[in-house]
């Protein structure tokens, strides 16, 4: 989704750099990028082949792994996509944040992330009236930034309040996640980490420096290890009584 | 009926061309803020991440829903045949056609990409009713400048099939094009304080209110313009009881709206952010939409005798659309600003303020926006009566 045309390679020159991967991917890749990304459930997809629905990305999340005060998932995320603090609180994006949540009652706290769910039937991409907002295949939702008119729509109609609008110019953007004035941006789960067969810098982060409360893969592949880990016990949906089937899903929340 | 007259707006006083004057100044400054805001960001506005939608969207919902009402005059004309309204047709019209050309300019000019109109008119996603609505704003001015055509052209006007049947598809389409600006509100799921069927009748019920009280309004200043009385004093009794009809009836579904919503355990803390708690929401809802917009000039328009009526009318049309701006504003920004329930049964805190009420204060940039959308409007409503005979000339005596 990059802007302009300055990173094109001539049609030629790009089909024999394709096929020179290729091939390398085919000889050495396997060992490889198993070494590279360690043990990864998102399996990379070729970059000429469209993504399908035969996979569908999604999160489970243990609440009770995820320390209190730990903000290494937003932190990761931040440096991942680039949005940061710019001084207004209000107006700045957060792609990913940590909730508290206190009940009432006992007065007993918690903390979980919140970002976009992901969800099988996203309202905001039933809302937005270019297909700005778009759902891809494997179930990841985005948001196409070249004919996004900025009308906020999207941002009404989330449950979640996933969606943050870009209020001012943003210089120092990363080359995977260009960020627009006037447009609508979330959480995409990395997907340019996803498709290269990484998984989202989130997941990784709380696995390295937190508590691995984050279990990323495909939900459609029974061997996968997000799939197993929601075999193995009860978890929750946030606002299931929307019937919209997000793709991520916490535990002990 | 003897046949109506009409008249160009030819003789113009000076307060006339102060009041296009003060237009032109605040369609300038509207369009001034927009390059503004479109060249800083919304960044320069109250809205943020919290509040999405601010004042100009107030405005032009406000101004978009004026629109199909102020058909009404003519819809009641030619659809219900009371030859009374006849000849208030016209001008019903193009107030109609103004009223939402303003308001479309100020949603416009309000995107994050204004420049990429081209996008939301060349790209469409279906299941989306802002979609639909592109082509319910669109089809309305079209089909209102065919009801035009068909009542102001001399061979078109002869045939009365014609203008029925053009009258009858404006009716409908503005009824269907005001149910879908309600339902912008009313299909959002996720929001306690919209989401809910009656977002588009309650819509219609006010477009009727508002877009009487605009074109009463027009219609006593261009009495004064054109110093002939343009409504006869039957006419002046039939437009009070309209309006108190339509203010009763938004009262009504209002009522309905807000009791049904008190009743439900579930929502009775978003409701009460609205009747009890809400600060300006609800001195808004109580002062503005309530008092000021409904229960007083109901109290004036029972009152009668008071200058013949004329100045009753004028300050109780003022008072209802003064009042439909409190509506909008409450509807819009307080149903935005009470707190999504992401984790219902836990009070939540965060850095991106969930669980709190929406902080939204106005910048002078959106406000000028906003107030632009309702010149834009009156500058298109005096050029058209300059230019066409849109008037009907002195007072039709007995209809």
């Amino acid at each position: 989704m990059s802007d302009g045309g300055n990173d094109m390679i001539a049609p030629d020159r790009r089909a024999l750099l394709k096929s020179a991967v290729g091939l390398a991917t085919t000889t050495i890749a396997p060992g490889v990028t198993l070494y590279a990304f360690g043990v990864t459930q998102a399996g990379a997809k070729p970059a000429d082949q469209p993504v399908t629905s035969a996979k569908r990305w999604g999160l489970l999340i243990d609440i009770n792994k995820c320390p209190p005060g730990c903000d290494k998932c937003v932190t990761a995320c931040s440096e991942e996509n680039g949005w940061k603090s710019s001084g207004h609180p209000e107006t700045d994006a957060q792609w990913i944040r940590k909730v508290t949540l206190r009940d009432p009652r006992t007065g007993a706290k918690r903390e979980a992330p919140a970002m976009c769910q992901h969800c099988a039937s996203p309202p905001c991409v039933d809302v937005c009236p270019t297909g700005a907002s778009f759902k891809r295949a494997d179930g990841i939702v985005l948001v196409d930034k070249h004919i996004c008119i900025g009308c906020r729509y999207c941002m009404m109609a989330c449950p979640y309040k996933a969606r943050s609008f870009v209020h001012e110019e943003h210089d120092d953007q990363k080359v995977e996640a260009p960020r627009g004035k006037g447009t609508v941006e979330s959480c995409t789960f990395c997907v340019s980490r996803v498709d290269a067969g990484r998984i989202p810098a989130c997941v990784e982060a709380c696995a390295a420096k937190a508590g691995a409360a984050m279990t990323f893969g495909d939900l459609n592949d029974p061997a996968s290890d997000v799939s197993k880990a929601l075999a193995a016990g009860a978890s929750a949906q946030i606002r299931a009584d929307l019937g919209l089937d997000p793709g991520v899903r916490y535990r002990n929340l | 009926m003897a046949k109506v007259k009409f008249q160009t707006l030819d003789e113009t006083s000076a307060s006339f061309w102060a009041l296009v004057g003060l237009h032109v100044l605040l369609v300038a400054l509207g369009l001034g803020a927009a390059l503004y805001m479109e060249e800083h960001g919304h960044i320069v506005t109250g809205m943020n991440n919290q509040i999405v939608w601010g004042l100009p969207h107030v405005f032009a919902v406000f101004l978009i829903v004026s629109a199909s009402g102020a058909l009404n005059v003519a819809s009641v004309s030619s659809v219900f045949n009371r030859l009374a309204y006849k000849p208030y047709a016209r001008l019903s019209g193009i107030l109609a056609i103004a009223l939402l050309a303003g308001g479309l300019a100020v949603l416009v000019l309000d995107l994050g990409r204004p420049e990429r109109l081209i996008v939301a008119i060349l790209k469409h996603n279906f299941k989306s009713i802002f979609a639909w609505n592109i082509y319910l704003y669109t089809g309305f001015m079209a089909i209102v400048a065919a009801y035009l055509f068909a009542m102001m052209d001399r061979r078109a006007s002869q045939n009365a099939t014609l203008g029925k049947s053009i009258g009858w598809l404006a009716f409908a389409w503005r009824l269907i094009l005001t149910t879908g600006t309600g339902s912008i509100f009313g299909f959002l799921i996720a929001r306690e304080l919209y989401d809910s069927a009656i977002m588009a009748p309650l819509f219609i019920s006010a477009s009727f209110l508002y877009g009487l009280a605009f074109t009463v309004l027009v219609l006593i200043m261009m009495s004064s313009e054109t110093r002939a009385e343009l409504m006869t004093e039957e006419m002046i009794g039939k437009f009070r009881g309209l309006l108190a009809i339509f203010a009763l009836a938004t009262l009504f579904l209002t009522i309905v709206q807000h009791v049904t919503r008190l009743y439900s355990t579930a929502h009775m803390d978003a409701e009460m952010f609205i009747l009890r708690d809400g600060g300006i929401y609800t001195l808004m809802f109580w002062g503005g939409q309530i008092l000021l917009g409904t229960l007083l000039p109901l109290g004036l328009l029972a009152a009668r005798g008071f200058d013949g009526g004329r100045r009753g009318l004028t300050l109780t049309s003022i008072l209802f659309l003064a009042g439909g701006v409190a509506q909008m504003y409450v509807i819009i920004i307080g149903g935005q600003a009470f707190p999504l329930k992401i984790f219902p049964g836990y009070e939540v805190s965060s850095s991106f303020a969930d669980g709190a009420i929406g902080r939204y204060i106005p910048t002078l940039p959106e406000a000028l926006l906003g107030i632009s959308g309702i010149s834009i409007a009156m500058l298109l409503t005096a050029v058209a009566l300059r230019l066409l005979p849109f008037l009907p000339q002195a007072a039709p005596e007995k209809a």
